[in-house]
């Protein structure tokens, strides 16, 4: 990561690359979330070679583990590395920019929109469309972790279900309590591996996944 | 005071929203429906789809606008700011930790126990998309029980469509809004 320093290119050109890029990226990729990850390696492994792949996955982890859009936090990540905290700011603006945009002019027209007879019909069937991709997701998901065949997991998951089903609990609560147990857990795996029995297979899984 | 209420709303989604992708949708639809009158649940699941559809995060998108319907222009920078200082400001410390304590087993199970939490998260905030999309309107052509029949055939087309092929979710998208469009128009 030291050899780009050595670089003949000026910061401010890097900034402009890391701009143009994340806007790029932003303005193409539909849906959000980790599909930016591999669009990120081509630019910034593949193309320019100023990451290894080896950080752009470390950086994908943490993205993925960082509360907020994975897209903000990946190039945020990225924007740093390459070009330190202006490289972060450039980077933000590219990837917040191309939403902003669309869903500013969206907005915009949104009453008159929404009340053509042809656009609300349209609409109406995309509804079922995006319900139909939510509960693909959740499907794919929530298998992964009855898969996991791990009890706590699967209880947490059908707790908190039912409780922002039937109780008028803040979701963040949920979050956090989820949270809890889980380091609750594994804490007291931790305390019985120290005490000399019980080897036990870590959580490897984590943070490798969408 | 208005703008202030945006860009705390926007900033706890952001800071609370950890997953990626969906995961935000529950935290968002607590604090623009239920929390503060800002949208209604119809115009919540109108926001779900175009962000389905345009591309970028959905926060950002749900920011900018919740944010132009509620403060113009000034709202939508406002609710984007707020939806972006948490990630920015946790995203490097994780950073730095990360790479200290990359193998620190307590971080690994409070995310583990996350994980399932937002799976759930993420099913009922979809219940509530799916009613919207659900409900017939008045005078609609293929109704039982209140339910839109159209809107259940696209559904279950779609759906079984995506576990199958596993097609660009956008294509799904564009594919249930022709179909559907086509059947409220003419049938």
């Amino acid at each position: 990561m030291t050899d780009w320093k050595a670089s003949t290119q000026g910061k401010g050109h890097r900034c402009w690359q890391v701009f143009l890029s994340t806007f790029y990226i932003s303005a193409f990729t539909f849906g959000g979330g980790f599909v930016i990850i591999p669009l990120m390696k081509k630019k910034f492994c593949d193309q320019f070679h100023w990451l290894e792949e080896q950080e752009m996955l470390d950086m994908a982890a943490i993205a993925q583990s960082s509360p907020g859009a994975v897209a903000v936090n990946a190039s945020v990540l990225a924007g740093y590395r390459i070009a330190g905290i202006p490289g972060a700011l450039t980077a933000i603006l590219g990837t917040v920019l191309p939403p902003l945009l669309i869903l500013s002019i969206i907005s915009l027209f949104y009453s008159a929109f929404r009340s053509n007879r042809v656009v609300a019909a349209v609409l109406k069937g995309m509804q079922a469309g995006i319900t139909a991709v939510i509960a693909d997701v959740v499907v794919s998901l929530g298998g992964d972790v009855v898969r996991s065949r791990q009890i706590l997991s699967v209880l947490l998951m059908a707790g908190a279900f039912a409780a922002t089903l039937f109780l008028p609990i803040n979701v963040i609560w949920i979050l956090l309590a989820c949270g809890a147990a889980g380091v609750l857990c594994g804490g007291i795996a931790l305390w019985k591996e120290t005490k000399g029995n019980f080897p036990r297979k870590q959580g490897k899984r984590d943070g490798k996944r969408q | 005071m208005l703008y202030l209420q945006l860009f705390w709303s926007f900033f706890q989604i952001g800071l609370f929203s950890f997953g990626g992708g969906y995961a935000a949708m529950p935290l968002i639809e607590q604090q623009v429906i239920e929390l503060h009158p800002w949208l209604t649940t119809g115009e919540f699941t109108d926001l779900v789809t175009i962000s389905g559809m345009t591309p970028g995060p959905i926060a950002i998108n749900a920011a900018t606008f919740v944010g132009i319907r509620i403060g113009g222009i000034p709202g939508a920078l406002v609710a984007s700011f707020g939806c972006v200082l948490p990630s920015v400001c946790v995203v490097s410390l994780l950073a730095f930790f990360y790479f200290r304590y990359r193998e620190q087993r307590l971080m690994q199970a409070g995310l583990a126990g996350l994980r399932p939490a937002v799976v759930a998260l993420i099913a009922s905030a979809g219940v509530t998309v799916g009613q919207t999309a659900f409900t017939a309107e008045e005078g609609a052509f293929f109704t039982m029980f209140g339910i839109d029949g159209i809107a259940v055939v696209v559904f279950l087309l779609a759906f079984l469509l995506l576990r199958w092929k596993k097609p660009n979710p956008v294509l799904v998208m564009l594919g249930a809004g022709a179909l559907g469009g086509a059947a409220y128009l003419f049938l």
